[in-house]
């Protein structure tokens, strides 16, 4: 981590707002109207989304809590009995199905944003609806593959590697379950038009959550089920 | 593998997060393209490419990770200030992934 891309963010939010501060008046006449003008600008003190700079630094938080729980992973993962390891116990053709699933879910998710952008309300709901299903089908196989390490003998609490793969995972398996319930939330705040504010940009952070969720899979399964031990 | 794509103005004169990036079919192009990888991942696991596994697999891990946090997630069409802000989480996590492993690297035993 440099100090230097730090000082430009810092530098790059007060330029940011002080671009803004020129803007002030222009803005005062659609007093009222907290939610983006024509131009996509917001009223807010940096000219942008509040909630979409919350759910950016939010993420940046995530990826300090996942990087923990990889790095407990990685640190641990030989500290297992012979007969009860990864080579003994990963399945990747159908880890790599589920994974195939979860990164479908993505596909369908950016199109849901991009129909939210459009004012595409119906297709909006459809695409939020199967990544919900996806997201499921994942969650499924997670679940899945934790019954069959377990009648394979593999607990929680049965060596330092099982302790930490199942934190790690089954911390993401919370994350997915999590995003699906923020999908059907979405498609139900959507359908009772309960959405306040910008519908698409609420689409959006969903979206956020939703491959953040995807992007931390990508970088488990290749260190975890596709790199040996 | 980018190159096909548009890079319209991030920007509007405010500074402000627009709407801009690929159409529909350039993110279902994108798709292919990480299944592709996913694929690719999955078969160098199964054959013996020597000293190159790892690198190979880290590589592809990469792609497929800043391609879904540039395209999919508009980090390359957004105001730079929300990229920065999560960069700085994942750079402060990749910092603790290699302290951690360093440290139990250096005082094991």
């Amino acid at each position: 981590m440099s100090d230097s891309l730090i000082s430009e963010t810092v530098k790059d939010a007060v330029q940011i707002a002080k671009d803004h501060n020129g803007d002030v008046h222009e803005h005062d006449v659609h007093a009222g109207d907290n939610h983006s003008d024509d131009h996509g600008g917001h009223h807010t003190s940096l000219g942008l989304s509040n909630t979409k700079l919350a759910m950016w630094l939010f993420l940046g938080s995530e990826c300090l809590l996942f990087g923990g729980l990889i790095s407990t992973y990685m640190l641990y993962r030989n500290r297992h009995s012979e007969n009860l390891g990864p080579d003994q116990l990963w399945d990747i053709p159908f880890t790599s199905a589920t994974s195939f699933v979860l990164l479908t879910s993505s596909l369908t998710m950016v199109l849901a944003v991009s129909a939210a952008n459009r004012k595409d309300l119906r297709n909006t709901k459809i695409y939020l609806g199967v990544t919900a299903l996806l997201g499921a089908l994942f969650l499924a196989g997670q679940i899945y593959e934790f019954t069959v390490f377990y009648r394979e003998g593999l607990g929680f609490t049965t060596s330092l590697f099982s302790s930490s793969f199942f934190t790690l995972t089954g911390f993401h398996g919370v994350h997915v379950s999590i995003g699906i319930i923020m999908l059907v939330a979405m498609i139900g705040m959507l359908s009772k038009e309960k959405v306040s504010g910008d519908e698409a940009e609420a689409v959006e952070m969903v979206g956020l959550y939703w491959h953040f969720v995807d992007i931390v899979w990508i970088i488990i399964f290749t260190l975890v089920y596709l790199i040996p031990a | 593998m980018t190159d096909t794509l548009e890079t319209p103005t991030a920007h509007d004169d405010h500074g402000a997060d627009v709407h801009h990036g690929p159409s529909d079919k350039q993110f279902v192009t994108i798709f292919f393209i990480l299944a592709a990888i996913t694929a690719v991942e999955v078969a160098v696991s199964y054959i013996d490419i020597g000293a190159l596994f790892l690198p190979v697999l880290l590589g592809l891990m990469i792609v497929k990770f800043f391609t879904v946090v540039l395209y999919f997630m508009h980090i390359k069409f957004d105001n730079k200030l929300f990229g920065r802000l999560f960069y700085i989480g994942l750079g402060l996590a990749v910092f603790v992934y290699v302290a951690a492993l360093s440290t139990f690297q250096f005082f094991a035993g």
